[in-house]
């Protein structure tokens, strides 16, 4: 496959448009968008993820889209969206890192995840190449949400967005079986439900949910800290 | 290409550019009142209104020089010269040579600094505003601007606009995400250099948030009808512009005969109309934001056309 | 000029061989190209002259007609032969009969020096004529540098050898700081103590480049450091010593602190000269040495710290000159800006060298040459400008000027030129080469290799943010100091310049202009330049009409837009008069309705018109944070007070500052343990000369041996 056919062309759009929502999430300040851009990143992801089964002809894939759907589009953003109504987070604290200065580290993370992947998979084709370069800049934008976010809440969606990373570059290679999505799909859950506790016990007990009022708290530090 | 349909043309199109674009004006207006519920004025108030500013006459400030005279003239001939470079109807106009994409920036920026020249003549608060905020935020729209430029000389191997235009219209390129991330990229430069929501209310007079219109605020009559043509002139080539590159289908060649230019000038025509449509529905739906988050808007936007081009250059790198 | 430009390519090669033969030294008479010897040598007489002009400047009064009108005359002689030298191809070699045995001072007027002579003829004109209104009381010791500053300049330009570069490029240092130090005032000596420590660093560095480009053999002459360009590590040094040396003296970042404290403080002429001509001499010595000596067959890496220094500079100066309130400073700043738009040009030009795209590379070369001269003449008319306004509006200050279009109505119309220029707006000079330039930018990643097409991405982007940003700075320059109401009632008193100024002036309007409109044909005679540089003969579209990187591909006509454009103005205002006849008429201004200013305030109310700091506030949050250290601070009077709340804002270039903290450390360091040496004894002292003189030796026999390369 390469430019100029529909299938190499539309998957490679749906990768771009996932990683474009990924940049969406680094921008946006309020909690309302962000959640809406994730759960655009999951219908997007889903589409990719189907086109790829057709493409492919996998209908496994069927199934992961089918998930990803469900889950990442509908089921987690409503969820998250009740969170931020108990806790009345709608106007989330600014970015530890400037909003411009985190585009910026994205878009150098992009370069590095190409420059990364180009010469690990010279043996692959163009598509498989590309779609990893894009899966592996979805999984490191997520991570730079979680390091530069301070609520807990983002980081959460972080986590997730991360993990939309992953189905999308399992969706790109030929072959992966289901169950190793599933089950990294189920991992991915797990550590979401921690850390919505974490973050239920965090607003219990400090009635907040901004991370930094933890940095207080380290044992280490606690001395120094003190006024 | 021979000479006299290629003169043709070119003339058609400019004085179609510059009849179409009060008219654009006016069924963006109309699309938004219509939007809100509201009846709306009739898509030609923008013209009625420039008749009527032609025939008042002007009135200027004591101390305005020959700057507040002569700025609206170098501004509307450079916007209108920009204007007869970009394709709208066909390929292969007279001018199809010169149409380049950064010389049309070029044109713009001349226009740009006409305007805020005139804004600074006679020294008030809102004049030096409006002027110092329109150069500020150019400063982050150019590189936007150019870096989506970069796209497409690497896709066509050259930045004149005709030839662009022409090789897309031949659907060589396919989809692309570097094309998905360079529209977003020039649709943002084009809200802001248009002083559209979310950049600057166009519909705003006596805001302290406002850019454009402050500029404006000192000049009258013929002045300001030239300002407002300008203004006007300038969002129809954003759009044609807009549609050369990311919508070619339906261009007439320049040689096309009558019948040709007829499905081309239709083509254009529901091009523009749908961009208007869209222009409306977006401005309805967002709000305007703060003036310090505009470098970020338009940061952002820059970045994607980086992005962009360094996908272009993974997908050229492994053909 | 257009007949000129079309045959060019073919008659090229011709010049090339002729070069590329065995080097031929020496003066001979007779020879197969008398006419090029014959400029030459009117080259070296033109430079004696120069120099016998020094002494007369100390006969003050009438020696000041004498030393300005000799200027004027040299400078207008060196355009001459350059263009002559540009036309007919690069000259012989002409031995000089002074200088020491073991290095024979050698002249010689090759493509490249003649383009600079040439840039360089036309701001020497330019700054003589003003100079001859205004210096014509000046003391000697602003007379006497003068001309040895220009000799100094054409020296370094005419050099066939590094010894002569390397003298004429410390007697430009020398004399321009004299000139400089000539200044009174605490300030002024500052600075030009400042200008004298980066011009000794300067020398330090380039004496062993030039050095190290001889090699062992100690060829000194450029036919032999050609022939054995620099290799490995010593290349890498030699790149670096050049971009230290010549790049402080042209100001690129991060060398650049002096300059805008240094240009300002001379006579207006002399920063012009400063700006417009000396930066360009100091990258004439960086193209010389690293491009045209060193350039052929080095790595893809060879020209990247030249482009990373350069679009560094572009983005520094462009936003410094956004937000200085002195004018002068200002255009210093835009010099930064200027210079590393032509580093970009020059670096690119090498980078797509190595990646063998000869005519990306000429296009590169091309952009640097084509706005080096643009810069030139655009920054000399600005320079010039600004020294007008200071002599008849009384300061240099933005924030004392204002409204002066009435008051000087012609100087402001040739500033506007200018400024539209330097703001890159087309058709005139600073947009020819700012398109060529970002041409050769958008076709670089035809180089192939991911990374350098991710940086020349960047650089791209970076490049089109500081020619905004220098619009933006033109505008805020010329807007403030012309446009307006004045913001002193000394600005009333401003009158038009001097016949012979505003001839200088309209003389350099009409160049900058010239340049912008005719970038081919002036492209078409410089290919034997574009060649030393790039390695390539010429840029592929270069004729009367038309400039462009190739046939088929994009192409910038300049003066077919200025007709169409002029076609439609003229449209344009026959439609309009037909229309609306009737003259405007004039009323109070309306102002966003403010009232009237009180009596006590003729020019209204100063806080309603804005100030240059809050000009350039939008810049300074948007930008300046990150890049200038630039704070903002309210102070709000505590409740209940009667005081005013303050609003204090500024900012800094931190990189002169942590520039020098180090070396006043190592100062302190360095004195404390030169004390330490006063206790030695007698015999302590002789074991450490012996010590030296053992190493010298060592040092002396490994290189015989051949332990270097």
């Amino acid at each position: 496959m390469g430019f100029g056919q529909l299938p190499y062309d539309v998957a490679h759009l749906l990768g771009g448009a996932v990683l474009l929502l990924s940049f969406v999430l680094l921008y946006q300040r309020r909690m309302a968008a962000v959640i809406n851009a994730f759960a655009t990143q999951g219908a997007l992801l889903a589409l990719a993820v189907a086109w790829q089964g057709w493409a492919q002809g996998a209908p496994g894939l069927y199934v992961t889209a089918l998930v990803a759907a469900a889950a990442k589009a509908v089921l987690i953003p409503l969820a998250l969206r009740a969170l931020v109504r108990r806790f009345g987070l709608h106007r989330s604290a600014e970015p530890a890192l400037g909003i411009g200065a985190g585009l910026i580290a994205g878009v150098a993370l992009v370069a590095l995840a190409i420059l990364v992947v180009l010469p690990a998979t010279t043996g692959a084709g163009a598509l498989a190449r590309e779609d990893l370069a894009m899966a592996l800049s979805v999984v490191l934008l997520g991570m730079l949400m979680m390091i530069t976010r301070r609520q807990a809440i983002s980081q959460v969606i972080g986590l997730l967005s991360l993990e939309n990373g992953l189905v999308l570059a399992a969706a790109g290679v030929r072959g992966l079986p289901l169950v190793v999505e599933l089950s990294t799909a189920a991992l991915v859950l797990v550590l979401a439900g921690v850390a919505g506790f974490f973050a239920f016990h965090l607003r219990a007990r400090f009635e907040s949910l901004d991370l930094s009022l933890l940095h207080r708290h380290r044992g280490e530090r606690a001395e120094a800290e003190q006024p | 290409m021979t000479l006299l349909p290629a003169i043709l043309s070119q003339l058609l199109h400019l004085a179609l550019m510059l009849a179409a674009a009060p008219l654009l004006v006016g069924v963006v207006r109309w699309l938004k009142a219509r939007l809100m519920g509201r009846q709306g004025p009739n898509p030609l108030q923008p013209w009625r209104d420039l008749r009527k500013l032609v025939r008042k006459q002007p009135l200027l400030a004591e101390n305005a020089s020959v700057v507040s005279l002569a700025a609206p003239y170098a501004a509307l001939g450079a916007t209108a010269a920009a204007a007869a470079l970009v394709p709208g109807f066909a390929h292969g106009m007279l001018l199809a040579p010169m149409a380049d994409l950064i010389l049309v920036a070029g044109l713009l920026a001349l226009a740009r600094f006409a305007l805020a020249l005139a804004a600074m003549d006679v020294g008030t608060a809102f004049g030096d505003l409006g002027a110092a905020r329109e150069m500020s935020f150019a400063a982050f729209a150019e590189p936007a601007f150019v870096l989506a430029v970069l796209a497409f000389a690497i896709l066509a191997g050259t930045t004149n606009l005709d030839a662009i235009g022409t090789l897309l219209q031949e659907g060589m390129v396919g989809l692309r995400v570097t094309l998905g991330l360079a529209l977003l990229a020039l649709l943002a430069v084009a809200l802001a250099e248009n002083g559209r929501l979310p950049v600057d209310n166009p519909a705003t007079h006596l805001e302290l948030t406002m850019v454009h219109e402050a500029m404006l605020l000192e000049s009258s009559g013929r002045q300001l009808a030239l300002w407002e043509m300008q203004g006007a002139l300038r969002l129809t080539l954003w759009l044609t512009l807009l549609a050369a590159l990311f919508f070619p289908f339906g261009t007439a060649g320049a040689d096309a005969g009558p019948l040709g230019w007829l499905l081309g000038l239709l083509a254009w025509a529901i091009k523009l109309g749908v961009l208007a449509v869209a222009l409306a529905v977006f401005e309805s739906a967002i709000a305007k934001m703060r003036v310090f988050r505009v470098p970020e808007f338009l940061g952002a936007a820059l970045l994607l056309a980086l992005l962009g081009a360094v996908f272009l250059f993974l997908s050229t790198g492994l053909a | 000029m257009g007949v000129r430009g079309n045959s060019f390519p073919r008659s090229f090669p011709a010049s090339l061989r002729q070069e590329s033969g065995p080097p031929d030294c020496g003066f001979r008479p007779g020879g197969p190209l008398p006419i090029l010897t014959t400029v030459t040598v009117a080259l070296a007489f033109l430079l004696l002259g120069l120099l016998l002009l020094a002494p007369l400047g100390a006969l003050a009064g009438r020696g000041a007609r004498l030393v300005h009108g000799g200027g004027i005359a040299a400078s207008a002689g060196f355009v001459l032969l350059a263009v002559a030298g540009l036309a007919l191809g690069d000259g012989a070699v002409l031995l000089l009969p002074v200088g020491p045995p073991w290095a024979p001072l050698t002249l010689a007027l090759d493509g490249l020096s003649a383009w600079f002579l040439l840039l360089l003829g036309l701001v020497g004109v330019a700054c003589g004529l003003y100079a001859w209104v205004h210096e014509a009381a000046a003391p000697p010791r602003r007379l006497v540098p003068y001309p040895l500053f220009l000799a100094g300049m054409a020296l370094t330009l005419l050099a066939a050898d590094g010894f002569t570069l390397l003298l004429g490029f410390e007697a430009m240092s020398l004399a321009s700081w004299a000139l400089l130090a000539a200044q009174q005032g605490e300030a002024e000596r500052a600075a030009a103590r400042l200008y004298l420590g980066f011009a000794l660093f300067g020398a330090a560095c380039l004496i062993p480049a030039v050095g190290l480009l001889a090699g062992l053999t100690g060829d000194l002459s450029f036919a032999g450091m050609r022939a054995t360009p620099p290799q490995g590590w010593v290349a890498g040094v030699v790149m670096a010593l050049v971009l230290l040396g010549a790049g402080s003296k042209a100001g690129l970042v991060p060398l650049h602190g002096w300059l805008p404290i240094a240009h300002p403080v001379a006579p207006s002429h002399v920063s012009a000269l400063m700006s417009g001509a000396m930066t360009k001499v100091a990258l004439y010595v960086v193209a010389r040495l690293a491009l045209d000596l060193g350039g052929p067959a080095q790595p893809l890496a060879w020209g990247v710290p030249l482009l990373l220094l350069g679009t560094a500079s572009a983005l520094l100066g462009a936003l410094r000159a956004t937000q200085e309130t002195d004018s002068k400073t200002l255009l210093a700043c835009s010099t930064i800006e200027n210079i590393g738009f032509i580093a970009m040009g020059f670096g690119l030009s090498a980078v797509l060298r190595a990646a063998d795209l000869g005519p990306l590379a000429a296009l590169a070369a091309g952009a640097g040459l084509l706005h080096a001269l643009g810069h030139a003449l655009f920054k000399t008319l600005l320079f010039l400008a600004a020294g007008e306004v200071q002599h008849s509006a009384g300061s240099r200050r933005l924030d004392r000027l204002g409204g002066l279009i009435h008051a000087m109505p012609l100087v402001a119309l040739c500033a506007l030129a200018g400024a539209a220029a330097a703001a890159a707006l087309p058709p005139l000079a600073g947009f020819a080469g700012e398109w060529l330039l970002l041409q050769a930018l958008l076709s670089a990643w035809r180089v192939g290799s991911l990374g350098l097409q991710v940086l020349v991405a960047a650089c791209t982007a970076v490049a089109a943010l500081s020619a905004a940003l220098g619009a933006a700075a033109m505008l805020r320059l010329w807007g403030l100091t012309f446009l307006g109401r004045p913001r002193t009632p000394r600005t009333m008193g401003a009158q038009d310049a001097d016949p012979v100024c505003r001839a200088a002036l309209l003389g350099l309007a009409a160049l900058v202009t010239a340049v912008g409109l005719l970038p081919g044909a002036l492209l078409a005679l410089g290919a034997p330049a574009v060649a030393r540089i790039s390695g390539h003969d010429g840029v592929a579209e270069a004729s009367f009409w038309l400039v462009g990187p190739s046939a088929s591909g994009s192409g910038y006509r300049p003066l077919a837009l200025v007709i169409v454009a002029a076609l439609l103005l003229i449209g344009l205002v026959a439609l309009v008069r037909h229309l609306s006849p009737r003259p405007a008429a004039r009323g109070p201004v309306w102002d966003g309705g403010f009232i009237a200013p009180p009596a006590h305030l003729p020019f209204g109310d100063p806080a309603t018109q804005a100030s240059a700091a809050g000009f350039a506030q939008p810049l300074r949050r948007m930008l300046g944070g990150p890049l200038l250290a630039a704070r903002e601070a309210v102070e709000r009077p505590p409740p209940g007070s009667p005081d005013p709340a303050r609003l204090e804002s500024g900012f800094h270039d931190p990189l002169l500052p942590a520039l020098l903290r180090p070396l006043l450390r190592l100062r302190d360091r360095l004195a404390v343990a030169a004390e330490r040496l006063r206790d030695l004894t007698i015999r302590q002292f002789l074991g450490l000369s012996f010590g030296m003189l053992v190493l010298l030796l060592v040092l002396l026999a490994w290189l015989g041996a051949g332990g270097a390369p």
